[in-house]
């Protein structure tokens, strides 16, 4: 019985699993009608569907997260703004520069999205430069965008929340016209079956867990780990684009203040609670993915509990320092060296 | 002669999971001389020296210093520098960033009014010092300011004025010149005079018979012997080393190698990598196994480096099949048919926390490309196929190959390297730290490529595998390829390798 | 060459490439500040009270950077600086505001807190060997978090709340009169500088003896240097970690006052930004990220380079206070590049 308990807890999806019930769990005590679904005007709505719904930023930004911590063991910590950009970006191409509130679009959809998603990609190729090249530590290197990213859109907007009143621009973030179900639903879906299928059908993950375990060997193995680091950041800011397009689709303007505040805490969290260790290596997507999720249903369930959105990072900051000290090495040492100690001091009570 | 004695290590046995580093290894350190350690890798050199300074705790036996059994520093680094046994390292254990005076003083800087730091006297006092050391620095300059030697022996003046008694230098000279060499010899001359007993790990045998005293040898981690330098000549030296007493393994036949001579595969003209290794020529034939012979740190491991392009060569030109190519990085090479199974299995070779089946198709996978993933089906197969063919033991072809014995986990490598089917393979010691059995298993292997046609540098610390499958050996000394012996008069035999290796004499035949 | 290398103190090191970075940074501050003066020469820029503006504006940026050089000198960062200073001026504005706790009391507490704050994340990072950076970020959104957590509304300290606090923040130490200039009225205005600017050069030198005259001082840069290597000196390098964690902390709140002093606020969106604010200072003051280099005159000037970029954005008026942020970003890369390829040089050469 014990046994089977540690095989099962030992399993990586164990922990976002586990957590992902408690926290629904939690929820069912308190509320009982958690789990209900209903159709509303046509559309359908519930705290699961929320969930879902409102995870998937934080899961499109898991995906990248995941790549980037598995190749380098480091952290993207500009997601979150580069979030605010691309919409910043994106809305300024598509309501013209210096316009803060339009019906009309200056450029047509594609170009204006394209335009936002081109920019976060930049941010992630800058990012993958300093990391790969110049072997900057990942989480300086990105803390340039982490505040720099957020300023070019201001300057973008013109310091304006810039509102794009047109009704198609609102699909992304809101609902298809007949489809109960949000549209961030299947974005988030397309880009974890997009990177799965990407995963599955190169050798991608071989490649960049072998670069994250040990960069010497895979380069004598033939492997250019330099490029491989390299597109994980450049995959990362171009997921980071994508969460922020929807972002921003769903109140239609770019706020550029607001985008994307604290996603690269719930993104790494995501990463962390997924099994994944940030110390690189070996990585489980649907675990991060999972683990977005959780995330998710810890905020929906905090603010349902009357937690503001600007207090949940305490308890999300708790976790992470419990995920990350419970992973080093050094307390597990810390741990051994004080069980060994018991059982030789139980030993020479015995004796 | 026997009160004389500063440290004394007997019967010191010391394992690791699976691998028996030490076994019975004894060292004798008298006061006032330089006593050479000598061993190739494996000998259980560095395992003995940090069993003596506390890194390591021995599973058995005693150390005495002045005839006192020393337990007291078996758990701590700084149990024995408190006691008076100082290590100098090949990478120095020093702040760079910091002056030179303060490195002599960090931890224990003269303070004056308030606590604050002495600046004043502490430069005065560091000046002092090395100037009785006679070495020339300027003691406020920063440490990174002076090459490396310096550097070395700005550690030895720091051990020597923290009353040191025993001085350990682990290979001390790899990186300097000759002159500087001379330098840190003057000073560890002036040390002995003083009293102090030195323990110096080298693999150049000309400083040896330089400055050395006495020498300890060591080999499979076991004591071999303590000779004065004048009852030991270099040849002895090298025979005591290498050993010869591996008629357990002479079950190999030699058969097949090089005996028609195949066509020229590569060859590599006045090729060097600034610092490691100086211009080189070097061929290869068809079905040629050629082996590199000299001591650890010869230049052998950096020559093939050189050729695979792990490191890449600065000057020179190298050709394949008749052509000229320009290697920038690994996977040129692979894509050029090439293979290298590099010396360091943990640094360079394994990805330890992957799957056995992994580590395998990594370098396959690699010449491929990352659009084109080998199918699960077929990695399979590749992985059960070379699982059953090189004899690895594992559980399962998805165990990760960290689980595995050094010697499973080296077979996983060389099987990386033979599913990508090679023209040409560098085994660079693919024998080191592995069992008995498996030595041989990988010497059978590589005389069987050579017969089906591929080519294969062969590199090992231990001779008799060398003679025993390769046709041709070049030999390196000190960084430079220095001639080649070959088996077209008859056999090699270990007499001649020794007295090539050792340096002296022609040994081109 | 041996001669000229001996100071009397002997604390000169060659000119290399951190020496460069460091000169790098002078000059530039000095181009700036020159260029400011000839193209808003209208506006005021020249007089010397705008300088010391530099000072009491940046008082607390000014604390904060001394912190995090002593950090960033272990080869560390400290991500959670802009949320600490946020947490502490709410607490002093919540206790002092709406409390009506005197504010004795709250500065000690804030500076208790301070100490706690850096001693969690110490230990974090020195004993657990967690990367500083993912503790300081969690400490970030911690404290980000905590500042909402004690008041979601932003609170302004009016003299009616606490007078005490409100004199010191008012407090004018007037310079000599000669230094001023007279304005249209033909009225002769002293400079002035406010008791904050005291504290944060007060910071400066204690720092600057700190690190130059104590063994605690001298073991952060050994073990930024060498951690190995330091350890095997016998420091030990767990507890010097600790300690410059809570130093960090300590001047951090130290300046979180400074901070409310000029602003006599809190709010849950003060000081956003301001980790890298106190992190570009350093670097561009020649603090290595890779630990081991630096001191905190450098940090000073990279404080008043910064503090230029924004008093030129302002002063201009029509730009947008972001590219004040895009300023500072810019230039922080730029460092890091240089640090980076100097690094690179001084490897080649080796």
């Amino acid at each position: 019985m014990k046994s089977k308990w540690k095989a099962l807890t030992r399993q990586q999806l164990f922990l976002p699993i586990f957590s992902l019930i408690v926290v629904l769990l939690i929820n069912l005590v308190k509320d009982p009608g958690f789990f209900q679904i209903g159709l509303q005007n046509g559309v359908l709505y519930g705290r699961l569907i929320d969930i879902l719904n409102r995870g998937s930023e934080i899961a499109i930004l898991a995906v990248g997260q995941t790549l980037v911590v598995a190749v380098s063991a480091g952290t993207d910590i500009s997601v979150g703004s580069v979030m605010s950009l691309t919409a910043c970006g994106t809305c300024m191409m598509l309501a013209g520069y210096g316009n803060n509130s339009v019906t009309e679009l200056a450029v047509p959809m594609g170009v204006g999205i394209c335009f936002g998603l081109l920019l976060a990609f930049l941010c992630g190729c800058m990012n993958g430069a300093l990391v790969a090249k110049l072997k900057i530590q990942p989480m300086v290197a990105t803390l340039i965008l982490y505040t720099g990213a957020r300023a070019i859109g201001l300057v973008l907007c013109n310091n304006q929340i810039t509102y794009i009143r047109y009704e198609p621009y609102k699909y992304f973030g809101n609902f298809l016209p007949g489809c109960p179900i949000p549209t961030p639903i299947f974005i988030a879906a397309a880009v974890i079956a997009l990177m799965a299928l990407f995963l599955k059908k190169t050798a991608l993950g071989l490649y960049i867990q072998s670069v994250g375990i040990n960069s010497r060997a895979s380069r004598i193995s033939g492997i250019n780990a330099d490029m491989i680091c390299f597109w994980c950041y450049a995959i990362c800011g171009l997921c980071a684009g994508i969460a922020g397009i929807i972002a921003s689709s769903r109140i239609y303007s770019a706020d550029s203040n607001n985008i994307g505040l604290n996603y690269e805490m719930d993104a790494i969290l995501a990463v962390a609670l997924g099994g994944n260790s940030l110390g690189g290596g070996k990585f489980n997507l649907s675990g991060s993915i999972v683990g977005a999720y959780t995330i998710q249903a810890i905020t929906t369930t905090l603010l349902a509990m009357g937690v503001s959105t600007d207090q949940a990072p305490v308890v999300k900051a708790i976790i992470v320092i419990a995920i990350v000290v419970v992973q080093a090495p050094a307390f597990k040492q810390m741990l051994a060296n004080r069980a060994a100690r018991r059982s030789a001091a139980g030993k020479e009570a015995v004796g | 002669m026997e009160n004389n004695v500063l440290i004394e290590m007997r019967n010191i046995r010391k394992t690791f999971p699976g691998v028996v580093a030490l076994d019975n290894a004894q060292l004798t350190l008298h006061r006032g001389e330089i006593h050479a350690l000598m061993g190739e890798n494996g000998a259980g050199k560095s395992t003995i020296i940090k069993c003596l300074t506390g890194v390591y705790e021995r599973d058995a036996g005693e150390v005495y210093m002045d005839g006192v059994e020393g337990n007291i520093w078996n758990h701590s680094t700084m149990d024995a520098q408190n006691i008076g046994i100082a290590t100098v390292y090949q990478e120095v254990n020093l702040c760079p960033n910091l002056s030179v005076a303060e490195n002599l003083f960090i931890g224990r800087a003269p303070t004056g009014r308030f606590g604050a730091v002495d600046w004043k006297t502490m430069n005065r006092k560091a000046q002092k010092i090395m100037d009785d050391l006679d070495i020339q620095v300027d003691v406020t300059r920063n440490l990174e300011n002076y090459s490396i030697a310096i550097q070395q022996m700005v550690a030895i003046a720091r051990a020597v004025d923290m009353d040191c008694r025993v001085l350990i230098l682990d290979e001390p000279t790899s990186s300097l010149d000759d002159k500087e060499v001379e330098k840190l010899f003057r000073l560890m001359r002036q040390l002995r005079d003083k009293g102090v007993g030195i323990l110096f790990v080298t693999h150049f045998l000309e400083q040896v018979y330089e400055v050395c005293d006495r020498i300890t040898v060591m080999r499979n981690g076991q004591f071999v012997g303590d000779y004065t330098v004048a009852e030991l000549p270099r040849v002895k030296l090298v025979a005591a080393m290498l050993g010869k007493d591996f008629d357990d393994l002479a079950a190999i036949k030699q058969e097949g190698t090089g005996k028609e001579k195949g066509e020229v595969l590569v060859e590599c003209k006045n090729m060097s990598h600034k610092g490691t290794i100086k211009p080189f020529d070097f061929v290869i034939r068809k079905g040629e196994v050629v082996g590199l012979t000299g001591l650890l740190g010869s230049g052998r491991s950096e020559m093939v480096r050189c050729i695979y392009g792990a490191d890449r060569s600065q000057t020179g030109t190298e050709t394949m099949g008749g052509k000229e190519v320009h290697i920038r990085q690994p996977l040129d090479a692979i894509k050029l048919g090439m293979g290298y199974l590099p010396d360091d299995r943990k640094a360079e070779g394994c990805i330890a926390d992957l799957s056995v089946k992994e580590n395998i198709m990594l370098a396959l996978q690699a010449r491929q490309g990352i659009f084109h993933r080998v199918s699960e089906a077929k990695q399979n197969e590749i992985a059960d196929r070379y699982i059953k063919e090189l004899s690895i033991k594992t559980p399962s072809r998805e165990t990760p190959i960290s689980q595995l014995s050094g010697g499973n986990q080296q077979k996983v490598i060389l099987a990386r390297w033979l599913a990508t089917d090679p023209e040409f393979l560098i085994l660079d010691e693919p024998t080191r730290g592995i069992d008995i059995g498996t030595k041989t298993e990988i010497q059978k292997k590589v005389i069987e490529l050579a017969g089906k046609g591929m080519s294969v540098v062969f590199i090992s610390s231990e001779l008799e595998e060398m003679l025993r499958t390769c046709s041709r050996l070049y030999v390196m000394r000190d960084g430079a390829n220095v001639g080649q012996i070959t088996d077209e008069n008859g056999p090699i035999t270990q007499e001649e390798v020794m007295s090539a290796i050792a340096g002296g004499d022609s040994h081109e035949k | 060459m041996k001669q000229t290398a001996v100071k009397k103190d002997g604390s000169r090191r060659t000119f290399n490439g951190n020496n460069m970075l460091l000169a790098i940074t002078i000059l530039l501050f000095v181009v700036m500040y020159t260029t400011g003066c000839i193209v808003y020469r209208d506006k005021g820029f020249p007089h010397l009270q705008t300088f010391l503006n530099l000072f009491i504006t940046n008082a607390g940026l000014i604390c904060v950077a001394c912190g995090m050089t002593c950090v960033m000198l272990t080869g560390g960062i400290d991500i959670s600086v802009g949320s600490l200073i946020a947490m502490d001026c709410m607490l002093l504005a919540f206790g002092m505001g709406i409390k009506g706790i005197p504010c004795i009391p709250m500065v000690l507490l804030v500076l208790a807190i301070g100490i706690v704050f850096g001693a969690v994340q110490g230990y974090l990072i020195g004993y657990l060997e967690i990367q500083p950076f993912i503790v300081t970020m969690a400490g970030l959104f911690f404290g980000r978090g905590m500042t909402a957590v004690i008041c979601t509304d932003q609170i302004s300290i009016t003299q009616d709340m606490n007078q005490l606090f409100y004199s010191w923040a008012n407090a004018k130490i007037t310079l000599p009169a000669f230094l001023g200039y007279t304005n249209k009225k033909g009225k002769v205005i002293a400079p002035f500088i406010r008791p904050t600017v005291l504290i944060a050069l007060a910071v400066v030198v204690v720092i600057f003896l700190v690190l130059k005259y104590t063994k605690f001082g001298r073991a952060l840069y050994a073990v930024g240097g060498n951690p190995v290597s330091a350890a095997m000196m016998g420091l030990n390098v767990k507890k010097i970690k600790m300690q410059a964690y809570i130093l960090s902390s300590f001047l951090c709140s130290i300046g979180a006052i400074c901070y409310c002093l000029n602003t006599m606020s809190g709010s849950v969106q003060q000081a956003r930004g301001f980790e890298i604010d106190a992190i570009a200072s350093s670097v561009i003051g020649g603090t290595l990220l890779t630990g081991g280099v630096g001191n905190v005159i450098g940090s000073l000037f990279g404080c008043l380079i910064n503090g230029t970029i924004t008093q030129l954005v302002t002063t201009n008026g029509k730009l947008l206070s972001s590219w004040a942020n895009i300023a500072t970003a810019a230039l922080l890369m730029a460092f890091i590049i240089l640090q980076s390829i100097f690094a690179m040089v001084k490897n080649r050469n080796r």
